[in-house]
């Protein structure tokens, strides 16, 4: 019997085989490096604004368990276009999302293709691998330069 | 000839696993241990993550529970009945420890909480008295953070220089560049006797002899070698050994450190405070002689007289019992994961406990650890609290199974068939 998860789900595992916007911007507004100190995750993220404060370009590099990968490429195809204060709300419900706090069936969000990292939510020991992209994003956003997980 | 070679040898390996089975009872080893027997997501526990901790056989449980319930007091206070039953039993456990290890006397056993206090002690208490400006402290790029850091932090307070012994590709320390390293300079070596990523056993009674020729002291971090490997700390005539009770199937918060005598008179206090005393004024204190000198408050008794169990334990199935199982399991694992297509172990020296640390083509360890732990298999991913290690070998992380006489090979083969589908699944 081959191994099935709520976790991997194949979006997941697709992304994590062909990441998307896998590359360094040379000339990035801003980038940031997160790292989890527990597993050794590195990842970068590259981030290009336009006048209007929207996010014109995002890319990411470095390496991490699939969980990582995956949510920082899907991080990057979803927040393309979006202003700055729509990825604050989006980064809210996330985090709340794979902490059990939002039953994304139940409560309205703005998660759309990202409800499939909500599985995460049954493995505690899981949550960082899939929030460390998002926690690079907003130092990115911030201009801090470098993150650690706590 | 040829003909001949073979019959013996599989006459041998025939007379090997009889000897296993007749020698090693394993149901019954197992049927000791209560953990063995709980059940995970609905399926037998299968425990590989033995150099993190032990689980604890009956004797010490039941052991603790018996002394907390109708034993308990603390010790070396009341002169009443059962605080002095209780000094006896503790104490008894320090005798208990220094033949475990071939100490010379009780005296030379300081009880502490765990291999990570041990070392702190000596880095705070003999590092800050005998190492000064210019000086030099030895050890060697395999270590675990507990026997890093408390020498970086005591060489960046003394403005002393940290040299490492570097680690060959199999994991083996480079001895010549050991020998290059060493010099009147030297006050201390403080190196593992296995590694708890590669496994690796290093020559420690030569690390030991060669320190020596120069004057320097040596620790040797006994902590995944105490549960495994016979320790005779007089063979190895090093002055320091240090190990903790939780991965010698004993009870957490506990550990010891040997110092030899001579060596622990000339250290002052760690930890000050009450039980480490001759007489306290306001003015001045004299201190008590080693070990009590290191004791001070009150110390984990629960938690000795487990270990004093534990030892016990260990001693009735005999150290070379348990060496030669470990080391069929270790070969027997090393085998088996190594024909996986995508698997590579980190770590092949000619002398190694029993774990394997491995990295997977397609997949970060802690999908694998996720994974395995859906089939009930307990195993370690990670960087295992030794990132230079990581940095020197070029991985970020590893996975890593670590076995103890209590495992069989059946679970090594579960592990190799969760491998597998781990393997399918990231393809």
């Amino acid at each position: 019997m081959s191994y099935k998860s709520e976790l991997y789900q194949q979006v997941i595992l697709d992304h994590n085989k062909n990441p998307r916007n896998y590359r360094k911007i040379e000339d990035a507004t801003s980038s940031c490096l997160g790292h989890n100190p527990l597993c050794g995750d590195r990842i970068t993220v590259y981030l290009k604004l336009d006048a209007d404060n929207k996010i014109s370009d995002i890319s990411f590099s470095g390496d991490g368990c699939a969980i990582s990968k995956a949510s920082a490429s899907l991080m990057t195809t979803f927040v393309k276009g979006k202003s700055i204060d729509d990825v604050k709300v989006i980064f809210d419900e996330f985090h709340k999302m794979i902490i059990g706090e939002l039953d994304t069936g139940k409560t309205g969000h703005h998660l759309g293709k990202l409800t499939i990292f909500e599985g995460v939510r049954e493995y505690p020991a899981r949550t960082k691998c899939a929030s460390l992209a998002w926690h690079t994003l907003k130092c990115s956003l911030e201009k801090k330069g470098e993150t650690t997980m706590e | 000839m040829g003909l001949r070679w073979f019959l013996f040898a599989s006459d041998k390996t025939a007379l090997n696993e009889k000897m296993t089975k007749t020698l090693f009872n394993m149901e019954k080893i197992r049927a000791d241990f209560p953990m063995l027997s709980v059940k995970v997501r609905g399926k037998p526990y299968i425990y590989l993550d033995n150099a993190a901790t032990t689980h604890k056989p009956l004797s010490v449980i039941e052991g603790i529970r018996r002394f907390d319930s109708e034993e308990y007091a603390t010790v070396r206070r009341g002169a009443y009945l059962l605080g002095e039953k209780a000094t006896s039993m503790f104490e008894s456990v320090r005798e208990r420890v220094a033949r475990f290890i071939n100490a010379e006397n009780p005296s030379e056993i300081v009880f502490t909480s765990g291999t990570t206090q041990s070392i702190n002690l000596v880095a705070y208490s003999f590092g800050r008295k005998f190492i000064g400006s210019g000086d030099e402290v030895i050890i060697s790029h395999i270590e675990h953070h507990a026997n890093i850091l408390p020498w970086q932090i005591l060489c960046s307070e003394k403005d002393a220089k940290l040299k490492v012994i570097p680690v060959a590709d199999n994991g083996e320390l480079i001895m010549e560049e050991y020998e290059k390293l060493l010099s009147e300079k030297t006050k201390i070596v403080a190196v593992t006797h296995a590694s708890n990523v590669l496994g690796t056993i290093p020559p420690v009674r030569e690390i030991v002899g060669l320190a020596k020729k120069v004057g320097a002291k040596t620790l040797i971090d006994g902590a995944q070698a105490a549960p495994h490997i016979k320790v005779d700390v007089k063979g190895l005539g090093c002055d320091f050994y240090v190990f903790s009770g939780h991965k010698m199937y004993g009870p957490t918060g506990v550990g010891v450190l040997y110092g030899r005598r001579e060596v622990l008179e000339t250290m002052p206090p760690y930890i000050t405070g009450g039980e480490m005393i001759v007489t306290v004024t306001m003015e001045k204190s004299t201190y008590a002689k080693p070990p009590m000198r290191f004791e001070a408050g009150t110390p984990p008794v629960s938690q000795v007289i487990g270990l004093g169990y534990a030892i016990d334990y260990i001693n009735s199935i005999g150290m070379d019992r348990i060496q030669a199982h470990e080391h069929e399991l270790l070969e027997y694992a090393t085998a088996t994961l190594g024909k996986i297509p995508g698997l590579t172990i980190i770590g092949n020296a000619r002398e190694k406990a029993a774990l394997i640390s491995f990295t997977l083509k397609n997949a970060h360890p802690h999908d694998v650890i996720t994974i395995l732990d859906e089939y009930g298999i307990a195993v370690r991913g990670g960087h295992h609290c030794a990132q230079p290690v990581m940095q020197r070998f070029g991985v970020p992380a590893t996975t890593r199974a670590s076995f103890s006489f209590y495992n069989k090979k059946e679970e090594i083969d579960a592990l190799v068939e969760g491998l597998k589908k781990v393997i399918v699944f990231f393809s």
